[in-house]
């Protein structure tokens, strides 16, 4: 729908998907961020029984805003004996790997980015850049402890990867697309309907899909969170260990680059998990645009309980961060190939199982 | 066809996140695993000892808060029981109850810096901020005794600088009531947590006879399952009037000795200092803490040593009195700087990530280390 | 085998412990104050900024004898005679003028030694504890109450009666050795 609306107003199809591809960029994540480094400032505060930002604007909203301005305004420090091309090139990297995700998560019912029928290979796939990016990030900072991080952080988001992969080909088992969009259709008019409860379709395997879908659910939740590099799989930006890791070299706007790229992989990978398991934008219970006869506050509505499940899980992931301690390089590795990928195959194929049958 | 490969030797400077104050940690790495550990020292050497020659008795006691600065009173306990040694000098019964029970609620205090710090370390940054929640109500405890929220000067040869304000029974009988679910809770957080415990759990085993050649004291040994605590062995003060138990390591999770039993330990310890503490203050005897502070110090030709459990160990003050009004000689034993011998030998064949972890459960200060 | 699924239970069954922990605490007001808005109440014995009352002061010493950290400089002048100083609060009469009163807050350790050996309490702590300076000379506070035209006075004074005391006892001296010279001569 917004994509014809921008054809009517531009007259050429590709400005209109040119915009339209970057609504998501300015419109959302840039503020999604700002709200994402003062929520996390917050809520770990209030956690910990103190208050968090308080003096910027009323109760600190208008941190980030101060926090942007001071990162603007630092010096560009580029150690000495480097590749100046890797160490540039680097933050810009990881945020395109963190940034082309969105393009393939349905926000709304009439706003997907580019409504792809491989989704969530494509998505997989674009996150691997992240990895290209650090390792530039690490190898480039000409630092013995960023290059321990970065190698670490690399072979971390390779071996979660494989679990990830292995819950998604279970879910292509179940609703036998890998397009987000339809994927979220399908879960529609009730939260009975979503895949993580069993999926649109009655009978018995439904109520067998039940606690396999919770285990999947449980399982891309931990690899996601690999994947973003979060505790309790921060080692690559331990703070007591590696001072930062791979961005320990960076100041100024490509620091700012880096911490904005994580927050973005952070909604990127809770929207994704929305949307498989939690029925994407569709609502728990009917629309109000529905009941009210209202049709055009269904997208909005729609909007709005994506943006809500999205950040639900966001929220639980800063709450993960504030309770955990942090998991040693080897612990890390043992939970992927020992724990993970073992019950990830043994899921897919009872699933497969279950669905033949 | 083998590599050729080489040793790395990484330094872990002075300025470091989680080396607990100025270490130097020269590592000889083969990979991941630590080959040998170098410590270098002296970073925060203030010259306490030879200072303490120039200055008279009672002037020493605030450069003796310094040396531990997390757990000041259990310093000023050592110094003043030996200097009291040397005079020959008894003290009032309310003197040495209002000594443990500062000294127990110091042993506190440092207990919850280092279980804070040590969560830290090991990536839990939330059981921090309970811990320094629960000792602010301590300092206050400590502030409105002596006015002092670190550094006392409370305990004077002969009594005390201070008698206790009023209020401060019925505080410190609400706090000990406060702290107790506090407990409970930091074990839920953090001591039962499986990630924890997968971090700690056979990490930098020290067996007891290491421990004991060493000359290792307080938790550290403790946690080895040597059942030694000069509170019960040479009871000063009034320690043997309390029935209080002192905590051993048992290998509860993995082995004897590891990190998480000499985590484990110190919060047992603070349960006992707990124990303590209410005991103290049913049995406080009336009295007044300043008739036996003597007009002038002199003591006699001779020397005295006289020794206190502290936090971290065994806190020794041997003192040489040549009959001036300086001392001749403070030597202090510090038990962080004996209790660092140990890191070699703990960190061999462990990885990188695991000398954290080790300095950390090993809790030293470097005020005590380089004094 | 089965510890293998053991393991893997405990830690999620540890986790969510841990996590119930948090969130209850997310509802638990703060317990810290925002500082600058809001000061806490300290206690009545608290030990910051040392003041000096100069009324009361006698020039004893003691407490700059006291003083581990060698912070206090005292500099005293002997009145002449006939000059009153008053008494102090206690009923002691001053015989000295202190000329110079110094205290480095910067090497004071706070340690509180100096408060008690004073005769006439006049050095306690205060609890201010917001005197930060940008210069270090700025934290050598100098209590005496006299101007420096007044202090130099005084010194001057002393030193002229010292003078006339040492010309007096020579021109006594001077005298009875003449007269001794005087009753040699006599018979």
């Amino acid at each position: 729908m917004i994509y014809n609306f921008l054809l009517k107003i531009t007259g050429s199809s590709i400005a209109a998907s040119f915009i339209q591809s970057l609504l998501p960029l300015f419109l959302f994540i840039l503020p999604f961020a700002l709200f994402a480094v003062l929520a996390e400032r917050k809520v770990s505060a209030h956690m910990q029984d103190r208050l968090g930002p308080m003096r910027v604007g009323y109760h600190g909203i208008l941190q980030t805003i101060a926090d942007i301005l001071k990162l603007l305004q630092k010096e560009d420090i580029v150690p000495h004996d480097t590749d100046k091309s890797f160490f540039n090139l680097a933050p810009i990297i990881v945020f395109v790997g963190s940034y082309a995700v969105f393009a393939a998560i349905p926000f709304s019912g009439a706003f997907i980015g580019a409504n792809l029928n491989l989704g969530l290979f494509y998505i997989i796939a674009v996150s691997g850049f992240v990895v290209v990016g650090i390792l530039m990030a690490g190898w480039s900072s000409n630092n013995k402890y960023s290059l321990l991080g970065a190698m670490r952080s690399a072979a971390q988001i390779i071996s979660y990867e494989i679990p990830t992969i292995l819950v998604v080909v279970t879910i292509i088992m179940i609703t036998g697309t890998l397009n987000l969009y339809t994927l979220s259709e399908m879960q529609t008019s009730s939260f009975w309907n979503w895949i993580i409860f069993g999926g649109p379709v009655w009978g018995i395997s439904k109520f067998l899909f039940i606690p396999l879908m919770i285990l999947d659910f449980l399982i891309i939740y931990i690899s996601t969170l690999a994947e973003v590099n979060r505790t309790p799989f921060d080692i690559p930006e331990a703070e007591s260990e590696l001072v930062a890791g791979y961005h320990t070299e960076y100041s100024g706007m490509k620091f700012a680059i880096f911490f904005l790229s994580e927050y973005a992989n952070m909604f990127a990978v809770s929207a994704i998990i929305a949307a498989i398991f939690f029925g994407g934008f569709q609502s728990p219970f009917g629309y109000l645009g529905n009941t009210l006869g209202l049709p055009w506050l269904i997208p909005i509505e729609q909007f709005f309980w994506f943006t809500a499940k999205g950040l639900f899980f966001v929220f639980v992931q800063i709450w993960l961060r504030w309770t955990l301690p942090r998991l040693r390089v080897d612990q890390l590795m043992a939970v992927c190939w020992k724990y993970l990928i073992p019950f990830a195959v043994v899921d897919l194929f009872l699933v497969g199982l279950i669905t033949v049958l | 066809m083998s590599l050729k490969t080489e040793e790395l030797v990484l330094n872990m400077g002075p300025q470091h996140p989680s080396t607990h104050g100025v270490l130097r940690l020269e590592l000889t790495l083969e990979g991941e695993i630590i080959k040998e550990v170098k410590t270098h020292i002296g970073y925060l050497h203030r010259c306490f000892e030879k200072h303490a020659e120039v200055m008279t008795y009672p002037q020493v006691i605030p450069y003796v808060d310094r040396i531990d600065y997390l757990s000041s009173m259990g310093n000023e306990f050592g110094y003043v029981i030996t200097v009291e040694k040397l005079l020959g000098i008894e003290v009032p019964e309310r003197v040495h109850f209002i000594r443990v029970i500062m000294a127990e609620l110091q042993r506190i205090a440092s207990h919850l810096v280092a279980l804070g710090t040590y969560g830290v370390d090991i990536g839990a940054f939330t059981p921090f901020l309970f811990c320094f929640r629960d000792r602010e109500k301590i300092l206050s405890l400590f502030e409105m005794t002596c006015g002092a929220r670190l550094l006392y000067n409370y305990m004077w040869v002969g009594g005390l600088s201070h008698d206790l304000h009023p209020n401060f029974v019925t505080q410190t009988k609400e706090f000990v009531k406060y702290f107790r679910p506090k407990v409970v809770e930091l074990n839920d957080l953090l001591t039962n947590n499986q990630i924890f415990i997968d971090r700690t759990v056979n990490v930098g085993i020290l067996p007891p006879e290491t421990a004991i050649n060493y000359g290792v004291s307080g938790p550290n040994l403790r946690a080895s399952g040597v059942k030694w605590d000069i509170r019960k062995i040479e009871p000063y003060a009034v320690y043997d009037r309390f029935d209080f138990e002192i905590p051993v390591g048992k290998g509860k999770i993995g082995t004897v000795g590891d990190c998480w039993d000499r985590y484990d330990i110190r919060i047992l310890e603070m349960e006992q200092s707990l124990r303590i503490i209410e005991q103290a203050l049913e049995q406080l005897p009336d009295g007044d803490v300043s008739s036996a502070i003597p007009r002038r110090i002199r003591p006699p030709v001779g020397h005295a040593y006289g020794r206190v459990e502290n936090s971290r160990g065994e806190v020794g003050y041997f003192i040489i009195s040549n009959g001036t009004a300086n001392p001749f000689r403070v030597k202090v034993r510090a038990p962080s700087f004996i209790n660092l011998g140990i890191l070699n030998e703990l960190c061999k064949g462990h990885l990188v990530a695991d000398i954290v972890a080790i300095i950390g459960s090993i809790d030293i200060v470097l005020g005590e280390v380089d004094r | 085998m089965m510890g293998y699924f053991k393991k893997g239970w405990i830690a999620l069954k540890t986790i969510f412990i841990g996590m119930k922990v948090t969130f209850k605490h997310l509802f638990v007001p703060a317990v810290t104050i925002q500082y600058p808005d809001v000061k806490l109440q300290l206690p009545e014995r608290e030990r910051n900024r040392l003041y000096v009352n100069m009324d009361d002061c006698i020039g004893c010493y003691q407490c700059a004898r006291a003083c581990p950290a060698d912070c206090i400089i005292i500099e005293t002048v002997k009145a002449i005679p006939g000059e009153n100083l008053g008494q102090t609060s206690n009923g002691k009469r001053k015989a000295l003028w202190v000329t110079k009163f110094d205290i480095d807050l910067a090497k004071c350790c706070y340690c509180q030694l100096c408060v008690f050996p004073c005769p006439t309490e006049c050095i306690y702590m205060t609890d201010v504890y917001e005197f930060s300076e940008y210069y270090r000379e700025n934290l050598i506070y100098d209590y005496v109450t006299l101007t420096p035209a007044e202090r130099e006075e005084k010194k001057i004074n002393f030193a002229n009666h010292e003078k006339e005391k040492a010309a007096a006892k020579a021109a006594a001296a001077q005298k009875k050795d003449s007269e001794t010279k005087k009753d040699e001569k006599k018979p």
